[in-house]
């Protein structure tokens, strides 16, 4: 079945490429598969991300969404398949190389400097981009373009206010947030965000949708998201994995109709609220 | 080199290889069961190798110190493990560098100050006295053999230990999880002390070993940690096989070396090491 | 502290180093110089252990190498040109370092512990086995190098107390060096690899090449140290490039407190004042040296380094609200 589905997956994406022309999807993961020894952790996955669209992971726990992430991002090699970003092959990319082409994530468990102010964990993320990150004698805090370009990433998140803060005291949503000003800075065009609403506040939630909504228009976003009120709200696709395979994937519309969907997560602890 | 020279080098290999696989099982299996690095190792072979000498001294046999030795020397680690070690699991390993850097300072003093400095001989027992020979000129001492035979048999029951018994099968599962370990019922921490103890008293075993033909003398364990630690990293943190059969071949190539390229010996176990790190950094058996 | 503060607290250290020469005891003179040159050395430990979190077991390596090339780059009867000799042994070490570095760094944790304490053990055989180094007894430096430029000599190194004004303007060199690089892009890069290498490389930081330049870095100052150490002692043994060496300096980062550069000066001068204390005591000062490692391990987790802000807080009392 897993087959018929992914097929028409790439058709799919291959037809919405077409018809929305000059907006061809940044990154494509075609078919990819991930082993530990005997377990099959993520079989034949297809996602296409394209800018201005949020792509939504959707799944139970131990789906294989974290998997998947991270074959995206480079921090785990495939087994099998390719991933292409903008049309150039970096399946053989690292994690490093995948970020200097575009490609930023945010993790699951906040990752973050916590000793370091939040100018200091954006700046560093900002410096990244350029070859002065080699130069021994110039003074960090003396590359305005750097610090210009963390403050506007800073603001951009929604952190203006906390800039001179030591990043560990922040609360979990401001770190969630510092998360993504980083992500920013590395002036990234495909968002691969693992979770970045877990554990926040209604408050803080609505804040961190607000910034997703801002972010979409100039970025590619993947999202894996457990809290559906969010995922509604930003999502453009929607796909569901179950047991490491795509089980359905489409606009919200199709998903919240989806008998299939429906009965996968019925048999869940945390079932779907629809 | 004649057939007879390359016998006996290919004899000395495997009984130093094996000697070394003793010293070495211990050190891989306190890293890969309880994650700590212990430079004190190399003392626990130059502790056993003076208690040979004291042992067999007082009471004429190189047997009885051995007899003597190996409960001694167990109770000694395990009494290890209780006072300082188990301090040491959760602290990050710079600490635990520290803390077995100072126990190296304290047993050599210690050392210093209850056998002194000189070097001392011990003499193989009679029994083993003898040697086969191999050519006109050439001869193989069968003390050597012996050591060969008992480190094959202490191998031998190492496996069996691991692979066949339920204080294996624990060390196997506490390899992997201490947290599921515990969550099973098992008694961890008594895990921990016979592991340790009996990593312990094969380094120390190794020495009363080694006493007779390299004889006893300061400072006698840090080139054994040093080798160790190559053997480790060879073999893969944690696996007992790696080590095995990384012993062996620093065995050989640390004996051939010596004959091949003496100007360069000491730095041929390295070269090994080096290359093994280009081809597989984490050794040539993960753990397992 | 205030910035104010500690900058007139370090310029009084300076001082009271600069009046050591002025107290005309050769032996205090020569046990503060030797001080120094550890003190270097410590500092250049620290950036890898300290500032970018690689903790080597082996850093006596590149002591050593710079110790061996300045007695194998002098004439035997004659003196070499400072100007010459140094900079080759320092880059020497910083060669040797890069080499190793490219071996050593491909490992982590324990293994990186393991590993560089071996390569450590390579360098010490090859100056100890091959003909190169002379063996066990190691080689003389008989003519200590000259600074004569074109016929000027602006010191000289013969001088006792000018050889230890030279060796207090290399440390405040290679404090103002690290100082400046700790500061620069590079060394912002370096502490975040040692917090948190994993989201660098997410970041898109290639760590391995940054933690090779460190490794190099940190040889090379090494290097400087150990060149100073064969200046003015005059010979060289492969016992420096032994891992007791690579311990002691490992000791004494610890005890000044890893990544702060005058912690590592400190560290230098407690482990130095130590070692001459407990040697007077007794013979078998070791034995209570590693007393008080084992001591301090077991009973200070978080190393010395942790000593004020538990002080500070138990003053504070159980007011604040922790």
């Amino acid at each position: 079945m897993s087959e018929v589905i992914n097929e028409g997956l790439i058709a799919a994406a291959k037809a919405a490429a077409k018809a929305a022309a000059g907006s061809a999807p940044l990154l494509v993961a075609e078919r990819i598969t991930r082993r530990f020894g005997g377990l099959v952790a993520n079989q034949d996955v297809c996602v296409s991300l394209e800018r201005g669209k949020v792509h939504v992971l959707l799944g139970p726990n131990g789906a294989g969404k974290s998997t998947c992430i991270n074959m995206l991002s480079g921090d785990l090699p495939p087994s099998e398949g390719r991933i292409h970003f903008m049309g150039r092959d970096i399946t053989a990319l690292s994690a490093a190389q995948r970020s200097q082409v575009g490609i930023g994530r945010s993790y699951q468990r906040t990752n973050i400097f916590p000793q370091f102010s939040v100018l200091e964990n954006v700046r560093l993320a900002a410096q990244s981009r350029r070859q002065q990150a080699w130069r021994i004698f110039s003074r960090a805090m003396q590359q305005q373009w750097a610090l210009d370009k963390a403050r506007a990433c800073i603001d951009e998140a929604g952190l203006g206010s906390k800039v001179d803060w030591i990043a560990g005291v922040l609360s979990h949503g401001e770190q969630r947030q510092l998360e993504i000003a980083m992500v920013l800075a590395t002036d990234a065009q495909v968002l691969l965000l693992d979770e970045p609403l877990a554990g926040m506040g209604s408050d803080e939630s609505a804040r961190m949708v607000e910034v997703l909504k801002r972010l979409k228009p100039t970025r590619a976003i993947l999202l894996v998201e457990h809290d559906m009120d969010a995922v509604f709200a930003v999502a453009d696709t929607i796909t569901v994995m179950v047991n490491g395979q795509v089980l359905e994937s489409g606009p919200p519309e199709q998903i919240k109709a989806s008998v299939a969907v429906q009965q996968a997560y019925l048999g869940q602890e945390d079932s779907f609220h629809v | 080199m004649d057939f007879a020279s390359i016998l006996i080098q290919t004899l000395n290999s495997l009984q130093y290889g094996l000697l070394l696989f003793l010293v070495a099982s211990g050190l891989t299996l306190v890293f890969g069961i309880m994650g700590i690095i212990n430079l004190a190792h190399g003392s626990f072979y130059m502790i056993g190798a003076y208690l040979a000498f004291v042992l067999t001294s007082v009471t004429g046999s190189l047997f009885t110190a051995i007899l003597l030795g190996i409960p001694l020397t167990f109770a000694i680690g395990a009494l290890l493990e209780w006072a300082l070690f188990s301090h040491l699991y959760k602290r990050d390993h710079l600490e635990q560098v520290l803390l077995t850097y100072g126990l190296i300072l304290i047993f050599e003093e210690l050392r210093s100050l209850l056998v002194g400095d000189e070097v001392h001989g011990v003499d193989i027992p009679a029994l083993f006295s003898a040697s086969i020979p191999l050519s006109d000129v050439l001869s193989y001492p069968v003390y050597r053999l012996v050591i060969s035979a008992v480190c094959i048999v202490l191998a031998l029951g190492l496996y069996f230990l691991i692979q066949r018994t339920r204080l294996g099968m624990m060390i196997r599962a506490g390899n992997h999880d201490r947290s599921m370990v515990e969550a099973l019922g098992i008694n961890i921490n008594m895990i921990y002390r016979v592991v340790f103890a009996l990593g312990f008293a094969l380094a120390a075993l190794a020495g009363m070993l080694a006493a007779p033909i390299s004889s006893v003398f300061p400072n006698m364990g840090s080139h054994v940690l040093i080798i160790s630690f190559v053997i480790v990293v060879i073999g893969g943190i944690g696996s007992v096989w790696g080590a095995l059969i990384a012993a062996l071949v620093i065995g050989f190539a640390d004996t051939f070396g010596k004959v091949l390229l003496p100007d360069f010996s000491g730095m041929v176990v390295y070269l090994v090491m080096a290359a093994v790190l280009l081809w597989r950094p984490e050794g040539i058996l993960k753990k397992g | 502290m205030n910035s104010t503060a500690s900058t007139t607290l370090k310029l009084l250290g300076l001082l009271l180093l600069a009046c050591v020469p002025l107290s005309g005891e050769s032996f205090y003179v020569e046990l503060a110089a030797k001080t120094l040159v550890l003190a270097i050395f410590a500092m250049s430990l620290d950036l890898l252990v300290g500032f970018t979190g690689l903790v080597s077991f082996g850093h006596a390596a590149y002591f050593g190498v710079a110790a061996y090339a300045v007695a194998l780059l002098s004439p035997k009867y004659e003196a070499a040109s400072l100007w010459y000799v140094l900079p080759a042994s320092v880059g020497l070490s910083a060669l040797a370092a890069l080499l190793v570095g490219f071996f050593v760094l491909r490992t982590k944790g324990i293994y990186f512990i393991m590993v560089t304490l071996a390569f450590a053990q390579l360098a010490f055989f090859v100056f100890h086995d091959t003909p190169l180094g002379g063996g066990s007894d190691g080689i003389y430096l008989n003519v200590k190098p000259t600074a004569e430029i074109a016929g000027w000599l602006p010191f000289d190194l013969d001088n006792p107390s000018h050889l230890y004004y030279f060796i207090l303007a290399a440390l405040v060199g290679v404090y103002a060096f690290l100082a400046r690089i700790l500061q620069s892009p590079f060394g912002r890069v370096l502490v975040g690899i040692k917090s948190n290498e994993h989201r660098m490389q997410s970041m898109g930081y290639l760590t391995f090449r940054y933690k090779l330049a460190a490794f190099a870095l940190a040889g090379g100052l090494g290097g400087v140290a150990g060149f100073l150490y064969a200046v003015v002692f005059g010979f060289v043994t492969p016992e420096l490039l032994s891992w007791h060496q690579s311990g002691n300096v490992l000791l004494m980062v610890i005890l000044g407190g890893m990544g702060s550069l005058p912690g590592a000066i400190a560290g230098a001068f407690v482990f130095t004042g130590m070692q001459e204390l407990f040697a007077s005591w007794t013979k078998h000062w070791q034995l209570v040296m590693g007393g008080v490692i084992v001591a301090a391990v077991l009973f200070l987790p978080g190393g010395l380094a942790a000593v004020p802000d538990r002080i500070k807080r138990s003053l504070q009392g159980g007011g604040s609200n922790e």
